[in-house]
């Protein structure tokens, strides 16, 4: 009687856990809770590798998140944070903008592709370093400088996607436009720039995680502001829990952008054509 | 409406010197249904193209209404093409709008009324059915009032009851306007079943093998006695005519 019991409870038991760990899977099946979770298991094996290896050098992350309101409420984050997302965006824009009109340009006019193409290459290679220091040299430490250092680093990339996406613009769709004798401009809008909504979209999510990166360096050599401007003088104190408050503070609003433009921008722009 | 006179000498595939249509010569007119008939690859295709100003050849006549064609304001045309070509980001309406001025916008939803679309306004084209989107384009080559209509296999690859049902609806359209429509075709009966004259082309290089007036009543029977006697009877006088041969 009493061993029909403990099987009865070990089966119990057995069922129960299966029920967990199915919704366990479930839920991390699912995107929202997937995420949640995945981010839950990275904070721990962060909180359980800083316990074992306890060093100041790999601070836990009870004291980055101190180090975080600290510099929240008492330092500059919030200044540097604003300057360094005011130069992202602007050398985001600017980059983008140019970007997308050389990569058309190179797309639809084999010649003008023929002709630039090595200097698209040599563009692609030369190491940002290189321009952020030029830059600074040839112009001076000053505001314009950092925002050419940055948008020069950033153009051939979103060249690259851009005149891709044009190479391979549906010719049937534009033989549509010519037969119903759209206006140019219709044409452009209605019929040729949608098709490249997914390419100026990828290049804008990608364009984003380089840009600030630059911009960082930018700001660590030459300005006397921004998030990369407070990394330095953090490294400069060895103060690794700053340092990584502020990588948190700054991958956070890259998420948020992530989250509140770039997705709900996404679904406008693949509207009708994932809706089998 | 429109009149056509057209006489291509020499049409090359691009970027080849092989020669896809010859001599090719033929009048078409106003408010006349045209079938053009002939074997795979023989070029009719690249004469709608060249009818709708996508394609032009070295030496070429297309006269409309007796002046010559160069794709401007004069002439307005509607081609069907063998896959709809709708834009997929914008809706079943948007698609109609696009072609259409803004002062006209109002004939969208006759017009979706007149080809059983009336409530799909709001749909993309890939939440349709293939049979939907192909009347989509048949309405959007209606919404432009055109002088000329072109088809190119608009109902290839359909089920049986669905090609009938756009076949009749093509039928009560060109009907209701009396619309020149030059239509083509590797389907005999769905010739018969359409047009008023059929022109046969050979292979490759192609031009004109034959000709041949319908002179059955209007409306047809789809399988009809007659139009079945009709294509009996050609066939018994040219069995390889469909294969592009009249030998």
């Amino acid at each position: 009687m009493s061993r029909n019991i403990a099987i009865k409870k070990h089966a119990n038991h057995q069922s129960l856990t299966s029920q967990l760990a199915k919704a366990l899977f479930q839920a991390f099946l699912s995107p929202l809770y997937g995420r949640l979770i995945m981010l839950i298991i990275l904070a721990g094996l962060w909180q359980g590798t800083a316990w074992l290896v306890n060093s100041s050098d790999f601070p836990s992350l009870l004291i980055v998140l101190e180090s975080f309101i600290y510099h929240f409420y008492q330092g500059d984050m919030l200044v540097n944070l604003s300057v360094t997302l005011s130069r992202v965006l602007i050398s985001f824009i600017i980059a983008l903008i140019l970007g997308v009109i050389i990569g058309i340009l190179m797309g639809t006019s084999k010649r003008l592709n023929q002709l630039s193409d090595t200097l698209l290459i040599i563009a692609l290679n030369i190491p940002a370093l290189v321009t952020i220091l030029l830059c600074y040299i040839w112009f001076g430490l000053v505001e314009s400088a950092a925002i050419t250092a940055v948008v020069i680093n950033k153009i051939p990339t979103v060249v690259v996607m851009i005149r891709e996406g044009a190479r391979v613009v549906d010719q049937d769709l534009l033989s549509v436009a010519k037969i119903y004798q759209l206006s140019l401009s219709k044409t452009f809008f209605k019929v040729f720039l949608p098709q490249l909504y997914p390419y100026i979209m990828a290049s804008a999510r990608a364009g984003l995680s380089l840009i600030w990166k630059i911009v960082l360096v930018v700001e660590l050599l030459g300005r006397s502001d921004g998030v990369g401007f407070a990394l330095n003088t953090l490294f400069q104190f060895f103060d690794i829990a700053g340092i990584l408050a502020y990588t948190f503070a700054f991958i956070s609003i890259v998420l948020v952008i992530e989250h509140l433009i770039f997705r709900p921008l996404d679904k406008l722009i693949t509207r009708g054509r994932h809706c089998d | 409406m429109i009149e056509l006179d057209i006489a291509i000498k020499d049409k090359y595939y691009p970027n080849s010197s092989s020669v896809v249509l010859k001599d090719v010569q033929f009048s078409v007119k106003s408010g006349e249904f045209i079938a053009i008939i002939g074997p795979s690859g023989c070029g009719k295709t690249t004469l709608l193209n060249m009818l709708s100003g996508l394609e032009d050849a070295s030496e070429q006549k297309l006269l409309y209404n007796s002046k010559s064609f160069n794709n401007s304001k004069e002439h307005q045309l509607g081609y069907v093409f063998q896959q709809p070509r709708l834009m997929p980001w914008l809706t079943v309406k948007e698609n109609l709008q696009l072609v259409l001025p803004s002062t006209q916008h109002q004939i969208i939803e006759t017009l979706l009324s007149q080809v059983g679309l009336a409530n799909k306004g709001s749909f993309y084209p890939k939440q349709l059915s293939g049979g939907m989107q192909r009347r989509v384009a048949i309405a959007r080559a209606f919404a432009v009032n055109p002088d000329l209509i072109l088809l190119d296999e608009p109902f290839n690859s359909l089920d049986v009851p669905t090609a009938a049902k756009l076949r009749l609806l093509l039928v009560n359209l060109c009907k209701s306007r009396g619309s020149t429509v030059i239509f083509v075709t590797h389907d005999l009966s769905e010739a018969v079943y359409l047009a008023d004259r059929i022109i046969f082309m050979g292979n490759s290089p192609s031009s004109i093998i034959h000709q041949e007036t319908i002179e059955l009543p209007k409306p047809r029977q789809e399988s009809g006695s007659a139009e079945l006697a009709w294509q009996a009877k050609l066939m018994a006088q040219y069995p390889q005519i469909l294969a592009g041969s009249v030998n």
